[in-house]
């Protein structure tokens, strides 16, 4: 049934293989919880950090560790044989022969692909540069599965995206379920046309909308990113725009009963502290289920029954 | 009518015709058969061709060039065809076909691929077709190329 060795970009993913991870991570959810679990007991998981990152190298750790694994990190560079001029494909054949899989975390984008080439065991993508995030995606999709439903899902895009990886590949796994994706985003960081045209081509029915009160009322999901500084030259222009793309509790009260809110996190300030305690929110949940999600990636890939 | 031949007639050999005019050198580059071997190589640049208007044809003599090692061609040149010359004559004709992957001859346009690194890796692309033009995934970081081929080789 599950048959892939490395987790590398959604698009290696056919839609079986994605319900097989979901299903495994439902399964898992208790363990995630606290209930112990040998399940992965005398497995060894190599954390190979080149960036730092606090929720996902967290979130493997504990699901590792839940699962009665253990885990062996290389976080930062300044003392690992990367800054003494080791190539990536070196690091991966040396700790290939240690552990029994690694999560890779690396500044270029590819660099996963080329991983899992060389190593003997298990690669998957913690994020490769501006490319694939993979283990993002799916608990972005076991949030949607579990707190709302994934066929024909009604999901507005909210933000960055046209930088923004996460959207684009949560766009393309959601191709897989047949959904309509409504975009919202300032002119600068819309959705490039090649991404659109690509859904569209799926039977994605994608539209795009300025304002959020146009798509508040009819959504299921309204995904949130954050909008980063850095890509406005101009500051006001900056402050203007990130105003715009902003939730606010007030804001939602043409919202359908159980409509949810994500975010992957961190959030800045696109959602108002006082949208946390209605029952729409969502993103604390979803970056729980980042644990059972990789818990179900590592056992599958680790071939535990 | 006597067809006139643009550089001497070969004994035996392959000829390369309809290449795309002004791609005879990158063909050349690409079969990277030049200092690899003591054939005699000759290339020929805009001849008037009534099919394509101008076209290149190359010639290598002694050599009978295999399909899998002209078929790569195909990126920069997909109308080419390889006529395989026995005793002065054509004696086998075929079209270049598009290979479903290359290998280390194309540079990925996106420069924080790993494949643009010094990490020991060879760019690969899987190779498609849209209508005429041909299209590049990079296997590593998946951006694509598809216009200007030539000018990515490596
Ligand atoms: N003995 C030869 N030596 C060198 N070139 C040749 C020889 N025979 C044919 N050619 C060239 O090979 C190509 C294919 O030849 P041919 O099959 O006769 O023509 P066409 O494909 O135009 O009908 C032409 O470019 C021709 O000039
Ligand atoms: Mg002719
Ligand atoms: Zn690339």
């Amino acid at each position: 049934m599950f048959t892939k060795k490395h987790i590398i970009s959604m698009r290696d993913f056919s839609r079986a293989e994605i319900d097989a991870i979901l299903k495994k991570a439902e399964e898992l959810e208790s363990f995630a919880k606290g209930k112990k679990s040998d399940l992965l007991a005398g497995k060894i998981l190599a954390l190979l950090f080149y960036e730092s990152s606090t929720r996902t190298r967290l979130s493997f750790e504990t699901a590792m560790k839940r699962l009665g694994g253990e885990t062996v990190n290389m976080i930062s560079t300044e003392t690992s044989s990367a800054s003494k001029g080791e190539t990536l494909a070196d690091t991966i054949r040396v700790v290939s022969e240690y552990a029994d899989a690694i999560v890779l975390r690396h500044s270029k984008e590819g660099s996963a692909r080329m991983a899992a080439e060389i190593s003997n065991i298990p690669v998957i993508n913690a994020g490769d540069g501006a490319g694939h995030h993979p283990t993002q995606t799916l608990l972005d999709l076991y949030t949607i599965k579990r707190e709302s439903h994934l066929e024909n899902l009604d999901i507005a895009l909210i933000g960055d995206l046209k930088y923004g990886r996460t959207v684009h590949s949560l766009a393309y796994a959601l191709s897989l379920y047949g959904a309509k994706i409504s975009l919202v985003s300032p002119e600068q960081l819309k959705m490039p046309d090649e991404i659109k045209g690509d859904l569209r081509k799926r039977g994605v029915d994608v539209s795009e909308a300025t304002k959020l009160e146009d798509v508040i009322p009819n959504a299921d999901v309204l995904y949130m990113t954050r909008i980063q500084k850095e890509r406005f030259p101009d500051p006001s222009e900056y402050q203007k725009v990130a105003g715009t793309y902003r939730i606010s509790a007030e804001l939602l009260k043409d919202a359908r009963d159980d409509m949810i809110i994500m975010h992957p996190l961190p959030r800045v300030n696109e959602i108002d502290a006082d949208v946390d305690a209605t029952k729409h929110a969502r993103y604390f949940q979803q970056a729980f289920y980042g644990v059972p999600v990789r818990m179900a990636v590592m056992s599958l890939v680790l071939g535990a029954r | 009518m006597k067809k006139e031949l643009r550089v001497r007639p070969i004994k035996n050999g392959t000829v390369i015709d309809h290449i795309a005019a002004g791609q005879a050198l990158n063909v050349l580059k690409i079969l990277g058969i030049i200092g690899q071997t003591d054939a005699v190589i000759s290339a020929v640049t805009n001849v008037p061709s009534q099919a394509m208007g101008t076209k290149d044809i190359v010639k290598v003599e002694g050599r009978e060039l295999a399909p899998h090692e002209v078929d790569k061609i195909a990126l920069i040149a997909p109308s080419a065809t390889i006529n395989i010359v026995r005793e002065y004559k054509v004696k086998e004709k075929h079209k270049v076909a598009l290979p479903s992957v290359i290998e280390g001859l194309v540079r990925c346009a996106n420069p924080n691929c790993i494949s643009n690194t010094n990490e020991p890796v060879a760019s690969r692309f899987i190779i498609s077709k849209h209508g005429k033009s041909v299209c590049l995934r990079c296997v590593y970081c998946e951006r694509i190329i598809s216009e200007n081929i030539a000018e990515h080789l490596l």
